[in-house]
């Protein structure tokens, strides 16, 4: 973003209020937790949806499921796809506009995930600092965004295999996306695992995105 | 008894599945919808729908479902054609649909058969399987895409519904088609999407007479449409205004349901 001056990046670095600084801002903490209800709706009504053709030999429990049948789960699910939908434009929009996905997610380098994945691994992982992202921290977000976007534009090229075509060819046609909406179901399933489990093992983490420090 | 046209799931015991849809769905969907609470407020400021508890997230969901019919009628383009394939891609053998088994499917003599057209129409006359026979056919190799998620290929032949509508003098600024079939299924066809060239009155399945299966003597083909919109065993059509609702439509399935 060549657009962004030094002066308004300044502006962006953790304020300091008080004797302490500001780790996430008001609208990070606020599209982040609106982010993750629709997330858990739309996962669990999703596997409502699953189970009523499953791609694989298994379906999820009915007591993990939303909506109650096949039906229920289709307006559950598309009603928090809004919600996901928007809540997710506007986060992609303001993570580019005030640079916080550059600053925060970039650079990724190969070297530095397998460093600190080592250091992780061995216990070493620093966390004095929750403003700034390692890089496994960085790679896992950065990711995660991604997914977040195959997920909806796979979800949208199941919805619309006639009107948006073109976008479900570019997911290998019907069949084949209804599986790429799955995997990025999965692969959004298991970053909240280890998510969930990281932010309960490192407290102040938690604390910083429901009162931002 | 109405029929419900895609409850086949693989590895899961439709008759079941057909209780469990039919007897706990009021009670355990308000439970599910109950324990959505949390996401109510979230909601209601998309919609700007007041919810005041969580007993209203019934309504809440299906005042969503009327909002995302309106943009799936935004979306809906009428030039659009569905993907069409080569007949080697059909699915063999093509699935039966419906919530009762093969043997239980309407079974109508041909002879017998009289497909009604009313409401705003001018030419409101019963049309016979030979005089239906008459008209010109064009085939179509197009995908089926099951509202639980599967899809299969079929090859579909019969006369476009626009040039029926035509024939008949029905008022095409009307809002719907509504079709009525043999065992009683109902659904309702928005206008832009019976005038589709791809919307079809379909006769024959893979070059031969439709089997009791898939429909005899008529079904409505339409493939920018989930399956269940998809009547078969047609016997009246009406030209209205009022939604009159549907058999799966009215127990929460997305009424416009496009594809």
């Amino acid at each position: 973003m060549s657009t962004i001056t030094p002066a308004f990046e300044a502006q962006q670095e953790p304020q300091v209020v008080g004797s302490q600084k500001i780790i996430q801002p008001a609208w990070v903490r606020m599209l982040h937790w609106i982010n993750a209800v629709a997330m858990v709706l739309m996962i669990m009504s999703g596997w409502q949806i699953y189970n009523a053709s499953p791609l694989f030999d298994f379906v999820f429990p009915s007591s993990i499921t939303l909506g109650g049948w096949l039906g229920g789960g289709l307006l559950w699910h598309f009603a928090a796809m809004w919600l996901l939908m928007v809540n997710g434009l506007i986060y992609l929009t303001l993570g580019v506009a005030t640079g916080r996905f550059r600053r925060k997610l970039l650079p990724i380098t190969v070297d530095g995930v397998i460093g600190d994945t080592r250091a992780a691994l061995t216990g070493r992982l620093s966390h004095d600092d929750l403003s700034r992202y390692n890089y496994v921290q960085k790679l896992l977000y950065a990711g995660i965004i991604v997914v977040g976007i195959v997920i909806v534009l796979s979800g949208l090229s199941i919805w619309k295999p006639v009107q948006l075509q073109w976008l479900t060819a570019i997911f290998g046609g019907y069949d084949t996306a209804r599986y790429v909406h799955f995997v990025a179901m999965a692969s959004i399933v298991g970053f909240l695992i280890v998510h969930v489990a990281l932010a309960i093992l490192v407290p102040k983490s938690l604390r910083a995105m429901i009162i931002g420090r | 008894m109405g029929r419900i046209r895609s409850l086949l799931i693989p590895g899961v015991d439709k008759t079941l599945l057909v209780k469990d849809a039919a007897k706990l769905m009021p009670d355990l969907t308000r439970r599910r919808f109950i324990t959505g609470g949390a996401s109510l407020g979230a909601l209601s400021m998309l919609t700007g729908c007041d919810v005041v508890d969580s007993s209203s997230a019934e309504d809440l969901l299906k005042h969503v479902s009327k909002f995302n019919d309106a943009v799936q009628a935004l979306i809906f383009n009428p030039n659009t054609l569905a993907p069409t394939f080569a007949e080697s891609a059909i699915t063999k053998p093509f699935p039966f649909n419906a919530y009762y088994s093969e043997d239980e499917a309407p079974d109508i003599d041909g002879k017998d058969y009289r497909f009604e057209v009313s409401g705003l129409v001018e030419n409101k006359k019963a049309w016979t399987l030979d005089e239906l026979y008459q008209l010109p056919q064009v085939k179509q190799v197009t995908r089926h895409i099951c509202v639980e998620g599967w899809s299969a290929i079929g090859s579909w032949t019969g006369t476009p519904l626009r040039d029926f509508l035509k024939l008949v003098g029905a008022d095409t600024r009307a809002k719907y088609c509504w079709f009525r079939c043999a065992e009683g299924y109902t659904s309702p066809i928005d206008m832009p999407t019976a005038l589709h060239p791809q919307t079809q009155m379909t006769f024959k399945f893979a070059d031969e007479i439709l089997p009791r299966a898939y429909g005899y003597p008529m079904k409505i083909r339409i493939p920018t449409k989930l399956g269940f919109k998809n009547p078969k065993y047609v016997v009246s059509m009406e030209v209205t205004n009022d939604y009159k609702g549907g058999y799966w439509e009215d127990m929460g399935y997305n009424s416009f349901s496009g594809s």
